[in-house]
């Protein structure tokens, strides 16, 4: 069972809450995935604040726990602004840190996420930083104060799946005390079973199951892949071989000839 | 007055924040307030006084990843 910071969940399915085709559907994926966290975002809007009441709404009826991001942030002082606006509305110091450095592949600004988590830890946040699966940032970040950790497997929303399988393993080996959740980058349930079977404790996923033909039935199928990325982990597996061996005893054999 | 609210320029005779978010028929404890960058808390904006040219961030709970 996962810990973050203090919290037991049982669920390793962490569900991002954007892109569903309606909110019935993004209500049920929440539900067949049996996930205990939610993403949410913060957003200007000119309906007084009523769509997103209607919306914050919808989600505590969901009894989930809320994972405020910060997504979009560009900046060190936006970051950490709207961080502490998440908390105002949320009510929690939980909050996933962005801190977005290229346009194109939605990569962290390394650098600026450190020095943002830095200023959130110190004023009593709980960050889950949206990093790298650079070894050295997550060892930043750790030293920033941040006890969980969240590397990307591939860019956000490209559905490719596990780019760099040994650096995320090399995370795992190098902190085996730290949660770690892979975040971003994940398309389709056997993605999620790999980086589970690195060892990694959680995923979180929004693209892969709110773009699915049926989001609903996606969201199943990733919580059931996860399960058994995890029971694979744990029951501990073969490394692979270059050469066969056999399975059937040789001893015994009927000669023939 | 001039204020930009949400990133837009507006005239408004509101001399607080809590007095401009109820002009804006904006409702709810779900919102979350920001003047010139600064964070300002629910229970501030009451006496939080507005200036020329103030920049004004009035957010709240949006679908997110």
């Amino acid at each position: 069972m996962p810990t973050f910071y203090g919290v037991d969940v049982e669920s390793r399915l962490l569900l991002g809450t954007a892109r569903y085709p309606s909110p019935a559907k993004l209500s049920e994926a929440v539900r067949q995935s049996e996930t205990e966290i939610v993403t949410v975002s913060l957003r200007r809007e000119a309906a007084g604040g009523r769509n997103g009441g209607a919306f914050f709404e919808m989600i505590r009826g969901l009894g989930v726990r809320v994972l405020p991001n910060t997504a979009g942030c560009h900046g060190v002082s936006e970051a950490v602004l709207t961080a502490k606006m998440a908390r105002e509305v949320f009510a929690t110091n939980w909050i996933k840190l962005e801190v977005i450095g290229n346009h194109d592949t939605l990569q962290p600004d390394v650098f600026g996420l450190v020095e943002a988590a830095r200023i959130l830890t110190g004023e009593g946040f709980e960050v889950f930083p949206y990093t790298t699966d650079d070894l050295v940032v997550a060892e930043r970040l750790v030293e920033a104060g941040c006890k969980v950790l969240m590397p990307w497997c591939a860019p956000i929303g490209s559905a490719a799946g596990p780019l760099n399988p040994s650096a995320l393993r090399a995370i795992r080996a190098h902190f085996p005390e730290v949660p770690l959740i892979v975040d971003a980058g994940i398309g389709r349930p056997s993605h999620a079973t790999a980086v589970m079977e690195f060892g990694f404790d959680a995923v979180l996923l929004n693209t892969a199951v709110a773009g699915a033909g049926d989001p609903v039935a996606m969201a199943s199928a990733f919580a059931k892949a996860i399960e058994a990325g995890r029971q694979a982990y744990e029951a501990g597996m073969l490394e692979p071989r270059d050469m066969a061996v056999p399975s059937t005893p040789v001893i015994g054999k009927a000669v023939f000839a | 007055m001039r204020l930009i609210v949400n990133g837009e320029p507006q005239d408004n005779g509101a001399s607080t924040l809590s007095e401009l978010l109820t002009s804006l028929d904006y409702e709810g404890d779900w919102l979350a307030t920001a003047v010139n960058g600064e964070l300002v808390h629910r229970e501030d904006r009451q006496d939080c006084a507005l200036n020329d040219n103030d920049r004004i961030e009035i957010l709240s709970p949006m679908q997110g990843g």
